[in-house]
């Protein structure tokens, strides 16, 4: 029940060396103030591991709580598409509290991604499937909130503040190298 | 952990309030697939984001014209707060006087603490427990073993509907 269903892929958004020991991957949701304190811990989780981790994010809004996660999300995916995924979630973090279409153009434009585009896309739903099926995904494989993490497939159960997840990370580590 | 009922039992039926108003009686749902989600209380951390979870998994369990029921000895004021607040679309149920007599028909009461068991039924379309799973009361034990039973009916139901379209 615990262990991640869907392969990390090609439609995934990677952080971190393609054949890192540690795979990383995050369910979260852009308006979940847990996952924003989240977003912190994996920053500093990538530098203890520099070189040894990749991170994976894959989206969970709860959009009937979060009334902007949603297009939150499709807006990343845009931004995805200009290369700039990373910029625009790290972003969306940050300004969680004031988070809001407004804000999510504000972001938009110092990104320089281009506005009539990116309205057209979220108007048209282009990346809707995509956010559903990471949604879906993420349910297959028991997650129930966010944010879960799996390491290396397997669900991380407890606390996500730093040293939780980085002494998971070393016992998963350790299960692995005796595998 | 009581022992709830499992596959293969008739559920038993029932009679609840859904609203100050209405009453929702199991048989009347007959003929479609029915998820019965049993939890301790409205308003506590972890049911809020199982009954979230469910909430946004609604056109999913459509998909397979599945009902979803969320029961707890919570009284019909205090769901229908709940829902309110949550943006529920879906139906609470108060097994609230009796206290917990369908819970307790079901096998999902915790005769220790007065609520529900956070207890999972899904019943196929004559009313028979399909699938059914108790999970530890601070889990929240999110949808995909409800998804994997409702294929599992729709799959079964397709098979039928091809040896009656064979007979023909």
């Amino acid at each position: 029940m615990a262990n991640l269903k869907t392969p990390i892929n090609k439609s995934d958004h990677i952080r971190g060396p393609a054949h890192a020991a540690i795979s990383l991957v995050e369910y979260g949701d852009y308006q979940c103030p847990f996952c924003a304190s989240a977003c912190a811990v994996v920053d500093q989780l990538e530098s203890y591991f520099e070189g040894k981790m990749r991170f994976v994010f894959r989206h969970f809004p709860l959009t009937e709580v979060h009334p902007y996660a949603e297009v939150a999300a499709e807006s990343a995916e845009f931004a995805g598409t200009a290369g700039v995924f990373w910029e625009m979630h790290d972003a969306l973090f940050r300004n969680q509290a004031i988070l809001s279409v407004p804000t999510i153009m504000l972001i938009a434009e110092k990104l320089r991604l281009p506005e009539t585009m990116m309205r057209l896309a979220l108007e048209t739903g282009q990346f809707r499937s995509k956010v559903r099926n990471d949604f879906m995904g993420g349910v297959r494989s028991g997650v129930n909130g966010t944010p879960t993490f799996f390491i290396n497939g397997v669900r991380h159960e407890g606390p996500f503040d730093f040293a939780s997840l980085a002494s998971a990370i070393q016992s998963r580590l350790a299960a692995d190298s005796h595998a | 952990m009581s022992s709830i009922l499992t596959a293969g039992i008739v559920a038993p039926n029932f009679t609840l309030r859904v609203t100050p108003d209405q009453m929702l009686t199991l048989s009347d749902l007959r003929g479609k697939p029915v998820i019965l989600a049993f939890y301790p209380a409205d308003w506590s951390p972890v049911c809020g984001d199982q009954v979230t979870l469910y909430n946004e998994l609604l056109p999913e369990f459509h998909k397979h014209n599945a009902e979803i029921l969320g029961i707890s000895v919570d009284g019909v004021w205090c769901h229908a707060a709940f829902a309110r607040d949550r943006n529920l679309h879906f139906p609470l149920l108060a097994d609230f006087e009796p206290k917990g007599a369908v819970a307790k028909k079901y096998g999902a009461y915790r005769d220790s603490e007065g609520v529900c068991e956070r207890a999972l039924f899904v019943l196929d379309r004559q009313g028979t427990i399909a699938w059914s799973y108790c999970s530890p009361v601070a889990v929240n034990p999110g949808a995909d073993g409800i998804l994997d039973a409702l294929e599992q009916l729709s799959d079964q139901a397709n098979v039928h509907g091809q040896l009656e379209n064979a007979d023909q």
